[in-house]
């Protein structure tokens, strides 16, 4: 063959694009000399909705844009308009969510192991996981009665009051959890070729991990130490002892072996949290209709794929006059140029895998 | 007109029991490729905290043939710019090679379709390499891109590999001196001792090699599915695909059948020697073990019954327990009957061979087979240029310097008059050599790439 460029298209119906993101390649052999995410097929108008609903109203909405980690995305939104609010959710509330986060941390975490590993043609760790993530759907299914998009919180707490065993079915699975992870990394850590195929693989340095606005795990492997729990603590977050663990390199193998701690990390705060879950109301004086006052908001928290903001623009009445949401997923995605070039083929799916996108949060 | 049809007469008169085997092949072995997959589904659920197929039949016992004639009653797709002639071509060509090259194996010593050809090992390895035209046309024909990479990396993969498959061959060969498959597991009888104890580097080359060259995984490139989409065969659909399907799984049977033949001594039962000896020798409880195996399983399946939750699966059970205790008669009259009379110990010889042959040929398949499953539930995938550096930089210098370190140990054996297990004493070093040879060879490799890196990473993102 001669030294023809081949333009490929990879997706929107391709088995490792996880859902509707279509990439066009160009290659040159199998090395890929250039690439485009061409995204919007699952786009909603998700923000334009936001304008006609009330504010509870919408609450949902956000569970249908990351809806592998729909607890994390419903607590951004009702933190960011009790903020616009100017109230708090009491302690009891805090407490609950943070338990429920963190599992759901641990739940989009393992969904990203097994696809991730599964891309890279490990077919095994994608059923370990999932078997661990059942649970947690599980504890997710007695506390709201939804497994996927829960709609877990409500503006101002919690509606549903933590039922009689959640303390002992988190404890329970956080017990098994701890060898359940090291099942997993018997599976891959030491193993040479998942070492091959994952090190030196899309290497993003901590400036351009700064310069695209990349956060989470993606950007924690690159060596920067940034994570919102940390730097601006929200829910009881500031209660509890946790490291944030870091990369050196920021390729393929440092995003595993971060997201791999933070699992560890997330199962130790909820085994801080269920020893003292404080007692009392579950719900703030909220009101029934929710009018705040005119103004701005801009709250973001740390969702397992990265910072998840919520902008807020109230104009006094029951529905925000402009919502803007900063999906996690949305702008790292932006660094995949940057990591695949001088790639191969194989790699391309990688480097998909360990952005860890969900495309109704790219596309919203 | 007479003339003809007597012709023909006396052609079947003499060919008429390898037709017969081969219409056998053609018709039986869709079954066989079906149920092992079926296997293959169970095992990977049984690694993966799951149950997999159970809805059709008992236990999803039927499910190969619910797949079939899924498949047979599909659409028949070609695509519209597909090169329709080749397209049609390809995968009865890949099929074609891998149901050809069956015909020369020799399951047990009465049981082979092509008696006796000089260059039996030859022709299996040659006929069954002609497969990857199927994938490379059929890749082509289909006129996409995904196939077409798919083709490629196929190729690239055969050839490579093909090299150290063939020189781990040779390896096992200088043992035997000759082509002959039937020659060769006798070599083995005679010799006391399996070749995969006397070529342990060349048995564990052609292991990999042949993972490779059967497009399984970690080396399933032509086809990753998380890439290519299927690679090559990613346009076919229905039928068409299930031949490609076919093919892969004949060449997973082809593949283990060599091994088994050159390094696991064939239809040989674990130390053969002792059997033909006058009096009872301990190991010859060996003989037993089959017959006690499907035994055990048709106890299995009985004791089951009870916990069957339906009253078909109940006979269905019964039915499975009965097939287990019929099997297990078959094999058991052989070295029980004389046993109990001495005197037909002439009589059932034949019947041994035979029948306890085929056990542990296919026995020994399919424990072949069980490791690559295995090797493919277990393993990530590798990336194509590490295929490459692992093919030429490793394989196929160790196989070659095995060749001629095994050579040489011949030749020092010959000299000192050693046969048997006494072998051992040469072919041993002979392989630590190989190894510390080749990995010094990668090392140097390493650091050679090293250096040429560091030369270019300088202008890598350059372009």
């Amino acid at each position: 063959m001669g030294a023809d460029e081949l333009v490929i298209n990879m997706g929107p119906q391709h088995p490792s694009t996880h859902g509707v993101l279509r990439v066009k390649l160009k290659l040159d052999g199998e090395r890929v000399i250039g690439s485009e995410c061409i995204i919007g097929y699952l786009h909603r108008g998700v923000e334009k909705i936001a304008e006609n609903r009330t504010y509870q109203q919408f609450a949902p909405y956000v569970d249908r844009m990351d809806y592998v980690a729909a607890v994390s995305s419903g607590l951004g939104y009702c933190e960011a308009v009790e903020k616009l609010l100017v109230v708090e959710a009491p302690p009891r509330a805090r407490v609950i969510r943070t338990i429920l986060t963190e599992l759901q941390r641990i739940a989009s975490h393992l969904l990203w192991l097994g696809t991730h590993a599964l891309d890279i043609g490990a077919l095994t760790p994608l059923f370990y996981c999932f078997r661990e993530r059942e649970e947690i759907l599980k504890i997710f299914e007695k506390y709201c009665g939804a497994r996927l998009t829960t709609h877990a919180f409500r503006i101002g707490g919690l509606q549903y009051e933590a039922y009689d065993t959640l303390e002992k079915d988190v404890e329970r699975f956080c017990k098994d959890f701890e060898s359940r992870i090291a099942e997993y990394e018997s599976l891959l850590t030491q193993n040479r070729i998942w070492i091959g195929r994952t090190k030196g693989v899309g290497i993003l340095t901590a400036e351009d991990a700064i310069a695209f606005g990349v956060t989470g795990p993606v950007l924690r492997a690159s060596g920067v130490k940034w994570d919102i729990r940390k730097a601006a603590p929200y829910a009881a977050y500031d209660q509890y002892k946790f490291e944030i663990p870091v990369g050196t390199t920021g390729d393929t193998y440092d995003r595993y072996l971060v997201r791999m701690e933070e699992m560890r990390q997330s199962r130790l705060i909820c085994l801080q949290a269920i020893e003292n879950i404080p007692s009392g109301p579950i719900l703030a004086k909220v009101g029934k209709v929710l009018k705040p006052p005119p103004g701005e908001v801009y709250h973001a928290i740390e969702a397992p794929k990265g910072e998840i903001g919520y902008y807020i623009v109230s104009d006094g009445t029951v529905m925000p006059y402009r919502v803007h949401i900063r999906p996690p997923s949305f702008i790292n995605l932006q660094a995949f140029d940057r990591m695949v070039r001088g790639h191969l083929v194989a790699d391309v799916v990688a480097i998909i895998g360990t952005i860890d996108i969900v495309l109704g949060e790219v596309d919203r | 007109m007479n003339a003809a049809l007597q012709a023909t007469l006396e052609f079947l008169k003499l060919y008429w029991a390898p037709l017969l085997c081969g219409v056998a092949v053609v018709a039986i072995l869709p079954l066989i490729v079906g149920y092992i997959v079926l296997v293959e589904r169970k095992i990977m659920a049984d690694m993966q905290a799951r149950l997999g197929p159970m809805r059709v039949g008992p236990h999803g016992l039927l499910q190969p043939i619910a797949d079939a004639v899924k498949l047979l009653i599909k659409e028949d797709i070609i695509p519209e710019n597909a090169d329709k002639l080749v397209f049609w071509l390809a995968p009865v060509l890949s099929v074609g090679a891998g149901l050809l090259s069956l015909a020369g194996l020799a399951i047990g010593p009465a049981f082979q379709i092509a008696q006796d050809i000089n260059i039996g090992i030859l022709f299996v390895v040659g006929i069954s390499a002609l497969g990857i035209f199927g994938i490379v046309l059929g890749g082509w024909a289909s006129n996409s891109h995904y196939s077409l990479m798919g083709a490629l990396r196929s190729s690239a993969q055969l050839v490579s590999y093909e090299t150290a498959a063939g020189m781990a061959l040779v390896s096992a060969l200088l043992f035997t001196g000759t082509l002959n498959i039937k020659s060769i597991v006798e070599a083995q009888s005679k010799e006391g001792i399996w070749f995969v104890l006397l070529a342990p580097v060349a048995f564990f080359t052609y292991l990999v090699a042949s993972i490779a060259e059967t497009n399984r995984a970690p080396f399933d490139l032509p086809e990753a599915e998380s890439e290519l989409v299927a690679g090559y065969m990613t346009e076919f659909s229905g039928f068409r695909w299930s031949l490609y399907f076919l093919a892969e799984y004949t060449n997973m049977i082809v593949v283990a059948s060599v091994a088994t033949t050159l390094f696991l001594g064939g239809w040989l039962r674990p130390f053969a020697s002792v059997h033909g000896l006058p009096g009872v020798h301990w190991l010859n409880f060996l003989d037993f073990v089959p017959a006690l195996l499907i035994l055990a399983v048709g106890a299995y399946c009985v004791v089951r019954v009870p916990k069957q939750p339906t009253r078909v699966q109940q006979l269905f059970m019964l039915v499975v327990a009965g097939l287990c205790f019929a099997v297990a008669l078959v094999l058991a009259a052989p070295v029980v009957l004389p046993v109990i009379k001495p005197s037909l110990r002439e009589a059932v010889a034949p019947f041994y061979s035979g029948i306890h042959g085929g056990f542990w040929f296919i026995f020994k398949v399919s424990l072949y087979i069980y490791f690559f499953m295995w090797l493919r539930f277990t393993i990530p995938r590798y990336r194509f240029d590490q295929l490459m550096r692992l093919g030429w930089h490793f394989l196929i210098p160790l196989s070659i310097i095995n060749v001629l370190l095994v050579g040489v140990a011949l030749i020092v054996g010959a000299y000192f008059h050693l046969h048997g297990w006494g072998l051992l004493l040469v072919t041993t070093p002979a392989a630590i050599l190989a190894l510390v040879a080749a990995f010094l060879i990668l090392a140097l490799e390493k650091q050679h790439d090293a250096r040429q890196e560091q030369t270019a990473a300088s202008d890598f993102y350059a372009g």
